[in-house]
């Protein structure tokens, strides 16, 4: 009788020690286990890459708001851009203005006829020190080595701060649900969702798959990126021969999309 | 004491009344879900990681995704057997979307079970419904 009770608390003891460190047991084990995923993550070789992306705007290759039309449709399209009907609620990434508000420091009564009533494109200026990224207050907006400033839509929490802060107007606040207003959905871009921020990205989505922004793309040699620190580049080629603007250059962001005018 | 049986009845009541939700969902216990594969990705055979790895770590997965996407502007994914994947949540023939293509009857079935409702919807786009 003695002997037995002694025996069966020894097992149970035992077993109890067992079953207690098989939990952590089993987490060595796993934690063995995920070391074996050393899955890899590569950039595509076929990427186009710079330095500094820049952007130079020949207004002279075009006349009307006609010759602008592509260039905006095809930025639109690839992105889901919706079409809201309420002016208030419109969504730009890309878009056309006059010349006395979007070169507000240049505008005077005798500017000559061509440039008072051409029309320009405007966009994201990926600024060399852009204030929306100090003022995203989640890093939802941030600036990548290469100067393209973008935006993490997945932390956008939509305060507005970038909004504010940008002194070109280059962004757009989705007041309303996007998907009713988009006539044919890209499959291959996320749309947005009520409540966040947008703005032109630059393409980045294509740059990462060796292509140029789409509205280089469609603009007939009428938009030029390329690297702004490479010397042998097309648009230092243009920047070196050709006089250029920049919008708003005294407020000192530091504009990366230039004019030739 | 002659209030004997209104007593036992109300005991009864309460008894019936505290146990009905036992009753109520009797033999209706929600049977554990099993995600549908798709034709394309019952010939891949694989998913990207092995799949007791994928059922702990896929949110794990899209969100180190994502971020490498948006943030590194890396966007090729390699996974221990050497495969390459484009990492993308529903953009693309390699993306989750691509192979898992009816999220109806993958995504969902365990997300409704587990009471998970991922907000990527509102703005990915998901594979048209009729899709089996
Ligand atoms: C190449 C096609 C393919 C791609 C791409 C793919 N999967 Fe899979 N997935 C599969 C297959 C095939 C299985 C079943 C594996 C098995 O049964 O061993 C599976 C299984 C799974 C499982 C486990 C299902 C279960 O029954 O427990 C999850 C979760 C999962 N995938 C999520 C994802 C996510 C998230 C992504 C994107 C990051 C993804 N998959 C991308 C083919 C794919
Ligand atoms: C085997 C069942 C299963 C399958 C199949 C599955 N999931 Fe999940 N998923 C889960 C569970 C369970 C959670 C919740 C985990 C938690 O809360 O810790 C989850 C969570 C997630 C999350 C994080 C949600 C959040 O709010 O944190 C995302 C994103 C996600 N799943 C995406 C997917 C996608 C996309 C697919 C289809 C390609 C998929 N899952 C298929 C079981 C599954
Ligand atoms: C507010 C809109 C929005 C929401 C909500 C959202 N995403 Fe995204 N997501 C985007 C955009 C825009 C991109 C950038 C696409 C690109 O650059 O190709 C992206 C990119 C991604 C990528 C990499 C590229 C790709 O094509 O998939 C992954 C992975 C991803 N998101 C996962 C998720 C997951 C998981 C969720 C839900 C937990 C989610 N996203 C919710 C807008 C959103």
């Amino acid at each position: 009788m003695e002997n037995s009770r002694r025996s069966f608390l020894k097992i149970a003891g035992i077993s109890a020690l067992g079953f207690g460190t098989k939990p952590v047991l089993n987490a060595f084990a796993s934690g063995g286990n995920s070391e074996k995923h050393e899955a890899e993550i590569q950039k595509n070789p076929a990427a186009l890459k710079a330095k500094r992306w820049a952007m130079v705007i020949d207004t002279r290759k075009y006349k009307s708001e006609e010759d602008l039309k592509p260039i905006i449709e095809a930025c639109d399209k690839i992105h889901n851009i919706p079409k809201h009907t309420n002016k208030r609620h419109e969504i730009m990434w890309i878009w056309i203005d006059e010349f006395k508000y979007v070169f507000t420091n240049q505008e005077h009564e005798f500017v000559d006829d061509r440039v008072k009533h051409l029309p320009f494109l405007v966009l994201c200026n990926h600024c060399e020190k852009p204030a929306c990224v100090r003022a995203c207050p989640t890093k939802a907006t941030f600036k990548r080595d290469d100067g393209i400033v973008l935006m993490d839509f997945h932390r956008c929490i939509g305060c507005r701060f970038c909004m504010a802060a940008c002194p070109y107007g280059s962004r757009s606040f989705n007041f309303r649900d996007p998907r009713p207003f988009i006539k044919e959905e890209n499959k291959e871009f996320p749309t947005r969702m009520k409540g966040v921020v947008e703005k032109c990205n630059f393409c980045a989505e294509r740059l990462a798959v060796g292509k140029m922004p789409a509205c280089v793309e469609a603009s007939n040699g009428a938009m030029v990126a390329g690297d702004l620190y490479d010397p042998e580049s097309e648009i230092r080629k243009l920047l070196k021969n050709n006089y250029t603007i920049r919008r708003k250059p005294e407020l000192g962001a530091g504009p990366a999309i230039y004019y030739i005018v | 004491m002659n209030d004997k049986n209104k007593i036992i009845t109300g005991l009864i009541i309460f008894v019936i009344f505290i146990t009905f939700p036992f009753w109520y969902n009797m033999g209706k216990a929600a049977p554990v879900p099993e995600p549908k594969l798709t034709e394309k990705a019952k010939l891949e055979k694989e998913c990207i990681e092995p799949k007791e790895f994928m059922k702990a770590e896929h949110m794990q997965i899209l969100d180190v995704w994502r971020e490498s996407v948006v943030r590194n502007a890396s966007r090729t994914y390699v996974s221990k057997t050497g495969k390459k994947f484009n990492m993308s949540l529903a953009s693309g023939d390699d993306s989750c979307i691509g192979c898992h293509s009816s999220k109806a009857d993958f995504c969902d079935k365990c997300h409704n079970y587990a009471s998970v409702r991922p907000y990527c919807w509102t703005c990915h786009i998901e594979p048209p419904k009729e899709k089996k």
